[in-house]
């Protein structure tokens, strides 16, 4: 195996975040200072688009055209927007990101709003990770004592404020739309697109959204070129590093930075050490919980987007949890069910009435009181949450589905046996 | 309104400064550029001060704010760590997502509740403990985990709850003899 490329997390200590010092002897802010004399925002956007970086929020939108959504003249004042409301379960790599190395984020958001002409960056921040929110205002201090962050960057004519937001906690808050009704505050839900936020973002102004890694890349970018940033892939179809979360039934869960596109098998077996001692791989959801769960027969994927997209599944956030022989699955779904319902907003009905339709129906068959006739509706569910206004119902419909499908023997076990084949409900850490 | 003793000294204590709080976040409303974007933060520093955010903590909201009392109130119930109600001086928010139930999350949770003696949802008698599940709080390596208030608690076991119990009541009778 080559060496591992290390980028995001190359300044990772054990106890110990990286200070603006280590930061900047590690390279770090040499692409603000080159950009701000050398490059044009246009120049800049050109190199992002050319690198194939991809959103790593879980939609993985270009980010490169994103930024080129926000039109030249359109109006001032414009917002970057870092979205650090990490709340899809199994993802935990955007605090090991700020916990390890916060300038990178911090720097990528400074390229980006002088990439699209923005004056203002908020962090969003979910209240689990109160202490991630301290370190980004004490570093953002940091950068700003040392000329980095607030009016005339670096001496340039390029000025941009930095601020924290701290979210009151939902999960709907990381959807893009609904992040930007939270900032303004606002009720949290999803708005309707278009216009995008690019377009009518914070205030109706335009807003660049992306998640905290996707800006952590936009430095190395810069420095280093775009062809480089491809070149870190292991797949052809990938492009740059790739912060995968492993956690589940496997030896070593964590986050691993790995090369975009980095088969499953070798991700979970040499990375993780495999499943735990008495294990067997029965299935994973290879990126949070709104993929599908994916079986042995796929585990020689490599985890990128397209790949992935190919194969039938999603890279989502690239949180890989990992069941094995003895979990049952129709309450691994009852449990992700139940996390969607009670985090749905409220607001359009497949998702308000659906979810909890769903989770009572899983419930019954986990039970061993369900019936064919609910195995089918289930099925007829699973499409009509597809039908919800935001991501959020169509994102629970995916494990649902593929348990439909792939599982379908354990869920009427469930209904011939007259109960769970996996025996009591909980079972003892 | 916490009725227990400890509640009303707690609140008789911090009283004094409820113009020095409201003076603070009177002095940041007016330097934002938009107000109503400081919404939480002013939720969650008046729920600081109080304990919970009170009904008069969402009329000081919504008067500090220039918002209605309504528009403040479908914010305080949406968020998770806006409390309505009074709650313990410690809220523990048991992790129930996927990965922590896959780690024995469940066992965890009904093993602090028999300790406690209160369901999910509820607050121990001596005002000391106030239980919530809460969704996936991003420790998924260090599963089952939980928060107590703002600090997180991984690779959680039977004993190694029974041992944070007795730290916070420890760390709570030593504040309270400080106080006096």
């Amino acid at each position: 195996m080559r060496d591992l490329p290390r980028v995001l997390l190359r300044n990772r200590k054990p106890d110990r975040i990286t200070s603006l010092e280590e930061y900047r002897a590690s390279g770090g802010y040499r692409a603000l200072e080159t950009t701000l004399r050398e490059l044009s925002p246009q120049d800049v956007c050109g190199m992002v688009v050319d690198s194939g970086l991809q959103g790593r929020g879980g939609a993985g939108f270009p980010a490169g055209r994103k930024w080129m959504g926000v039109a030249q003249d359109g109006p001032h004042p414009r917002y970057i927007v870092a979205n650090a409301d990490e709340m899809e379960p199994g993802t935990f790599k955007d605090r090991v990101l700020i916990h390890a190395d916060p300038h990178q984020v911090i720097e990528g958001m400074l390229l980006a709003g002088y990439a699209v002409g923005a004056s203002k960056g908020i962090i969003f921040v979910r209240p689990a990770y109160g202490r991630m929110a301290e370190i980004l205002e004490r570093e953002i201090e940091a950068a700003r004592q040392a000329g980095l962050v607030g009016n005339r960057i670096l001496s340039s004519q390029f000025s941009m404020e930095l601020v924290v937001h701290r979210s009151g906690g939902r999960y709907i808050c990381g959807e893009g739309t609904a992040q930007i009704n939270a900032i303004m505050g606002t009720r949290p839900q999803p708005r309707e697109t278009p216009p995008r936020t690019t377009e009518k973002g914070l205030w109706d102004m335009p807003t660049v959204l992306h998640n905290v890694e996707t800006l952590a890349c936009v430095p190395h970018i810069l420095l280093n070129g775009p062809d480089w940033f491809k070149g870190l892939a292991k797949s052809p179809t990938g492009a740059g590093t790739k912060l995968y979360c492993v956690s589940g039934k496997v030896q070593r869960p964590g986050c691993y930075e790995l090369p975009m596109g980095t088969p499953l098998r070798e991700i979970l077996e040499h990375h993780a050490g495999g499943l735990r001692p008495g294990s067997r791989f029965k299935a994973c959801l290879p990126g949070g919980a709104s993929t599908r769960f994916l079986t042995p027969d796929c585990l020689e994927v490599e985890m990128d987007y397209e790949s992935l997209r190919r194969a039938g599944h999603r890279l989502g956030t690239g949180a890989i949890i990992v069941f094995d022989q003895d979990t049952c699955l129709v309450r691994a779904a009852l449990n992700l069910i139940r996390f969607f319902a009670r985090e749905s907003c409220g607001w359009c009905t497949p998702c308000r009435e659906g979810l909890p339709f769903v989770q009572e129906i899983l419930e019954q068959l986990e039970a061993g009181r369900g019936s064919m006739e609910q195995v089918e509706m289930l099925r007829s569910m699973a499409d009509s949450l597809c039908n919800a206004f935001c991501p959020l119902a169509p994102g629970a419909a995916q494990p649902l589905e593929s348990l439909l499908t792939c599982f379908r023997d354990e869920l009427l076990e469930h209904v011939r046996l007259g109960r769970c084949p996996y025996g009591a409900l909980e079972r003892s850490p | 309104m916490p009725r227990d003793g400890k509640g009303i000294n707690n609140k008789e204590l911090t009283m004094r400064s409820r113009e020095q709080v409201l003076d603070e976040l009177r002095q940041k409303i007016s330097q934002a550029e938009h107000p109503r974007e400081l919404v939480v933060d002013v939720m969650l520093a008046l729920q600081e001060h109080y304990g919970y955010l009170s009904d008069q903590a969402v009329e000081q909201t919504a008067s500090l704010l220039g918002m209605t009392l309504l528009e403040v109130e479908e914010l305080a119930t949406f968020y998770d760590f806006i409390y309505r109600q009074p709650v313990g001086r410690f809220v523990i928010r048991v992790c129930d997502s996927v990965v922590c139930w896959l780690e024995g999350g469940e066992p965890l949770a009904k093993h602090l509740q028999a300790k406690l003696g209160i369901p999910m949802g509820g607050t121990s008698s001596d005002g000391l403990f106030t239980l919530l599940p809460v969704c996936c709080i991003g420790y998924c390596d260090m599963a089952p985990a939980m928060l107590v208030n703002n600090r997180v608690y991984g690779n959680l076991t039977p004993e190694r709850l029974d041992q944070i119990l007795e730290e916070l009541r420890g760390a709570h009778g030593a504040g309270k003899s400080q106080e006096q």
